[in-house]
């Protein structure tokens, strides 16, 4: 259908556009005395938002029948790959300066990093079994893997909470929204759960 | 020695010979609004004939990259924010355990103390350092003409409160406990080093830096160095701080610079020393005491693991 093409090429190009605008600005200077830790805060930000985004997905399609969505979920997902990626990276080259011994001794001391490690290997293991061949040679196994997108996201906000310092305002404002992800999620499960119950033959 | 830099030119201080000519050797091509006295105080700063291989952090980059969260939690919101923030006039308070206590203006304070430049480094907690030279007078020379009695152990220090000039402060998701609090110890308060400043760059503090009054402690975090001062308070007691309330095993009364207390989001065992580039940061190895070896007798008798 062309007009999916169409919105998969807008989708994309949104979802590149705060890439393009930071990696714009770093070339050009803009980012002021710090543009390390300005790049790995707004890579880290819109990994979590790009989470948020692919999650959104399945309750949009449910609520609001924006039927249209659903087969974009798997490029939103990606990107939220591909910004953890970013964020992984700029924090190991531009903080770091690619000293691996720190960054060993980093994701061990510090708790926050710790929680966000798993949470990108999980980014990883997902995008690799992304495509359609990985989805039919995985058949039930294949849901049960996406699955984890939940925990990354959960771990996602453990490590924001971990480093609240001045203020509390994200922490809470991306905690409710993983809660409400998260809520509607097990509820559906709970829900079908009840009705597997009930007509076992039935497979939604 | 006398020269001037131009916006964005970093310089090399340059020291030895030079005679203290009055007048700071490093001013910013910049416009702060300053009451004409303070502007002429200013201007009258004898220059820092101390040499300092450190490369000066640039005026834009000092001004526009601040903590200061009664204006936001972004680095950049200080300087987009502080506008509501009306320096002058000014008054602060001296208070407690000195035989002269009262409100005080600024113009009075500053005009018993000599104004001074001095180029120092500043080490934020978050692992990342500026050098600035700043224009100030030694706190001591002030706290000496209130009298601190002999039960003046401590001096604790307060921000201004109101949520009309430092809007941040009506924000309810903060996790701090308006207003800022600091503290010294005496000793601390008294050491030569212990700047309070009134300007950088031979210019009038930007409110983003604190304005109108602020501390500079250099050889600590640079939260010690509180801004926008209101009271100044000899106490008896070690005087409670604002981080300290907050997360007392993250940031300590002391907080000296240490390379070798971890805290735990941020290796205290280097610095980026700012302006640093993407592709080759500029990362350098933190020193003991943030390179000011002079205060180490201060700290003889005291375990700086436990008082960190
Ligand atoms: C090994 C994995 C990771 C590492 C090493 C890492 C490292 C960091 C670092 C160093 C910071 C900045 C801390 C500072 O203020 O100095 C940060 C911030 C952030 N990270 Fe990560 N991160 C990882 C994984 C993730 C993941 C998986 C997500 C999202 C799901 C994420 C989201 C964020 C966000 C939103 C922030 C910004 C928080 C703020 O605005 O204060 N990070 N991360």
């Amino acid at each position: 259908m062309p007009s999916t093409l169409w919105r998969r090429v807008i989708l994309a190009v949104l979802m590149l556009a705060p890439f393009a605008w930071i990696s714009y600005a770093a070339v050009t200077q803009q980012l002021g005395a710090d543009p390390a830790k300005t790049i790995v805060l707004f890579t880290g930000e819109w990994t979590i938002y790009s989470l948020f985004f692919t999650l959104s997905v399945s309750p949009l399609v449910r609520f609001l029948k924006w039927r249209w969505l659903m087969p974009h979920r798997r490029m939103l997902g990606l990107f939220a790959l591909f910004y953890a990626l970013c964020h992984l990276l700029s924090y190991m080259v531009f903080i770091l300066g690619l000293d691996m011994s720190r960054f060993l001794s980093e994701l061990a001391k510090r708790p926050y990093i710790t929680a966000g490690a798993p949470a990108i290997l999980i980014l990883i293991a997902l995008g690799v079994t992304s495509t359609q061949g990985m989805m039919r040679r995985l058949g039930k196994n294949w849901q049960r893997l996406h699955k984890l997108v939940y925990v990354a996201l959960f771990l996602g906000w453990i490590h924001v909470l971990w480093q609240v310092r001045s203020s509390y305002f994200d922490a809470v404002l991306y905690g409710v929204i993983t809660a409400l992800l998260l809520g509607i999620r097990l509820y559906w499960t709970a829900k079908k759960r009840r009705k597997r119950g009930k007509k076992p033959l039935s497979n939604c | 020695m006398q020269q001037s830099l131009a916006l964005g030119t970093a310089a090399v201080a340059v020291g030895g010979v030079a005679t203290a000519t009055a007048k700071p050797s490093f001013v910013a091509d910049a416009d702060v609004s300053s009451p004409s006295w303070l502007s002429q105080k200013l201007a009258e700063a004898s220059a820092d004939t101390a040499t300092l291989d450190d490369k000066l952090t640039p005026y834009e980059h000092v001004t526009s990259y601040n903590n200061f969260y009664e204006f936001g939690y972004n680095k950049d919101d200080p300087a987009k924010h502080s506008d509501t923030l009306k320096p002058h006039p000014w008054n602060v308070e001296i208070a407690g355990e000195a035989e002269k206590t009262g409100s005080f203006n600024l113009e009075d304070i500053l005009s018993k103390v000599e104004l001074q430049e001095r180029v120092y480094r500043l080490r934020c907690v978050e692992a990342w350092s500026m050098v600035i030279p700043w224009i100030g007078f030694e706190l001591g020379s002030l706290l000496k003409q209130f009298n601190p009695t002999s039960r003046a152990n401590y001096v604790a220090f307060t921000t201004l409160e109101d949520a009309l000039q430092m809007p941040a402060q009506g924000n309810a998701f903060s996790t701090i406990d308006w207003p800022y609090v600091e503290g010294l110890t005496m000793a601390e308060a008294m050491h030569p080093l212990t700047l309070l400043a009134v300007g950088l760059y031979g210019k009038a503090l930007p409110n983003q830096n604190g304005a109108p009054l602020r501390l500079v402690v250099p050889w600590k975090y640079g939260f010690k160095s509180i801004k926008s001062i209101v009271k100044i308070e000899f106490t008896q007691k070690q005087p409670p701080t604002s981080w300290n309330i907050l997360a007392p095993n993250e940031y300590g009364f002391y907080a000296n610079v240490n390379p070798e207390v971890d805290h735990p989001r941020w290796s205290q065992a280097t610095e980026r020393r700012l302006p640093s580039g993407l592709f080759s940061p500029n990362i350098i190895d933190t020193q003991m005491f943030n390179g000011y070896d002079e205060v180490a007798s201060l700290y003889k008798n005291v375990d700086l693991r436990k008082n960190f």
